[in-house]
């Protein structure tokens, strides 16, 4: 025990910041959160909202390449419910499926990132390809719960 | 007493022979096919997009071109028993190829086949039917460009006593009318558009909007949302009170054209495919849904509030 709080502290002293437990739900939401944020960027940009700033963009991109590591880790059993979670129960039923949904999703964000657009017209392309996988993942693993 | 019995007898045999003229599958008048120019292709193409004929008649998880290939088999598992969705490919045996065209405009807007049955109502006819006849005349000639399947698609397994065709009749007695749902103050032509999308081919209502218990759409809750009539969760409330009431008519069109939301989240479940449909419209159709959503009377959501599970 007492080894237990001296851990426990000097992972804060370490990290600077207490250790937050989060549920792997809410760890999820938190993920797809920045993944939504990252995803404005580009499709303002897309929109012709904002300039084109490669730097932003290449950011955007690395922020969901980010989010999709071990994305598939964040839906242990028991996290099928709970902190209204969307998570469709086919994640846990159809785990191949998930995960080389995950392992695609991480892919082309990967490509979009080593691809480095220069311009609105390198963007396109790697826009289409990367925002496909929002859609295809959200159609099969997502359940809509308000 | 036997004069008694007889009456019963009698008043039953009347009952029994009201009942089967009450139950009889609809059919559309001659003169519903008068003026009937040839079909627009190009129009047959629209209708077919806004109609969503392939979300539910392609093959499972069909994409691209693969969606033009209306093969059938999609399981729909609702409170009724399981539906197959039907080969309709331009197949003269397996598919509706050897159809007339007055045999198409009846089951689409009278849910009666060629046999004169009743359809069921997983098939969205009590949608369809206000579906003009000239956009259906195009459509069905579009539909006879699209590739043949040799797709046998398994017969409905419903249970007592949804398996009575018969008494479909009955239910579209109550439920098949082909007026507008929503009657609106002296509407622009946008809007009167994006309510015949929404209420007619789009069959918006028929997810968005909440049943009785024997399955028929409860109009005073027009689209405001239900659950899943297909597995977990809510479809949403789209009236002006529900989820998108944020939302700007720019913002419905934009995720009608893209799937994104407004704060970048995207389409999900069945409403991937409904928007990629929505996608392949003119931009003027989007447009004529977005205001049509926002005129629509406002309501409370139509599903339980998510009980919390913490």
């Amino acid at each position: 025990m007492k080894n237990a709080v001296a851990l426990a502290l000097a992972a804060v002293f370490l990290t600077g910041q207490a250790v937050y437990a989060a549920e792997p739900q809410q760890e999820r939401q938190q993920t797809m959160k920045g993944v939504g944020e990252a995803m404005g960027t580009l499709a303002k940009t897309i929109k012709g909202e904002i300039e084109y700033d490669a730097t932003a963009v290449a950011n955007a991109f690395k922020k969901m390449n980010e989010a999709s590591r071990n994305f598939a880790d964040k839906f242990p059993e028991g996290s099928e419910t709970g902190h209204e979670t969307e998570a469709s129960p086919k994640i846990w039923s159809d785990r191949p499926g998930f995960e080389k949904a995950v392992q695609e999703f991480e892919a082309d964000t990967d490509s979009a990132v080593k691809a480095a657009p220069k311009d609105i017209d390198e963007f396109k392309a790697a826009f289409g390809r990367v925002a496909e996988n929002c859609k295809t993942c959200h159609e099969t693993y997502r359940v809509k719960k308000e | 007493m036997r004069k008694l019995l007889l009456a019963v007898l009698v008043l039953a045999v009347i009952a029994a022979a009201v009942m089967w003229f009450l139950t009889a599958p609809g059919k559309l008048g001659e003169s519903a096919f008068a003026n009937l120019s040839e079909p627009d292709l190009a129009r047959g193409e629209e209708m077919f997009w806004a109609g969503g004929c392939a979300s539910c008649h392609a093959a499972p998880g069909a994409k691209g071109d693969d969606k033009l290939v209306l093969a059938g088999g999609l399981e729909i598992n609702s409170d009724f028993g399981t539906f197959y969705a039907p080969n309709i490919s331009s197949d003269t045996t397996a598919g509706i190829g050897g159809w007339t065209f007055e045999q198409f405009a009846n089951a689409m807007k009278k849910g009666t086949s060629p046999e004169g049955q009743h359809l069921y109502p997983s098939f969205p006819y009590t949608s369809y039917t206000r579906i003009s006849m000239s956009d259906l005349n195009d459509l069905w000639g579009y539909m006879k460009t699209l590739p043949a399947s040799s797709n046998v698609a398994p017969d409905h397994a419903l249970g007592f006593p949804f398996n009575i065709r018969r008494a479909v009749g009955l239910w579209n007695l109550l439920y098949l009318k082909d007026e507008p749902v929503i009657t609106f103050n002296s509407p622009s032509d946008r809007l009167k558009r994006g309510r015949y999308l929404v209420e007619g081919p789009g069959h918006c209502g028929e997810c968005h909007t909440p049943r009785t218990l024997i399955g028929g759409l409860k109009l005073g809750e027009w689209l405001a949302g239900a659950p899943n009539p297909d597995g977990k969760g809510i479809i949403p409330n789209v009236t002006p009170d529900g989820s998108i009431r944020s939302w700007s008519t720019g913002d419905i069109s934009y995720y009608l054209e893209s799937g994104f939301t407004p704060d970048f989240d995207t389409a999900g479940g069945s409403m991937v495919s409904v928007q990629e449909n929505m996608a392949k419209l003119p931009a003027s159709d989007r447009e004529a849904i977005a205001e049509y959503l926002k005129a629509v009377p406002a309501r409370p959501n139509g599903y339980p509030s998510p009980s919390k599970e913490n």
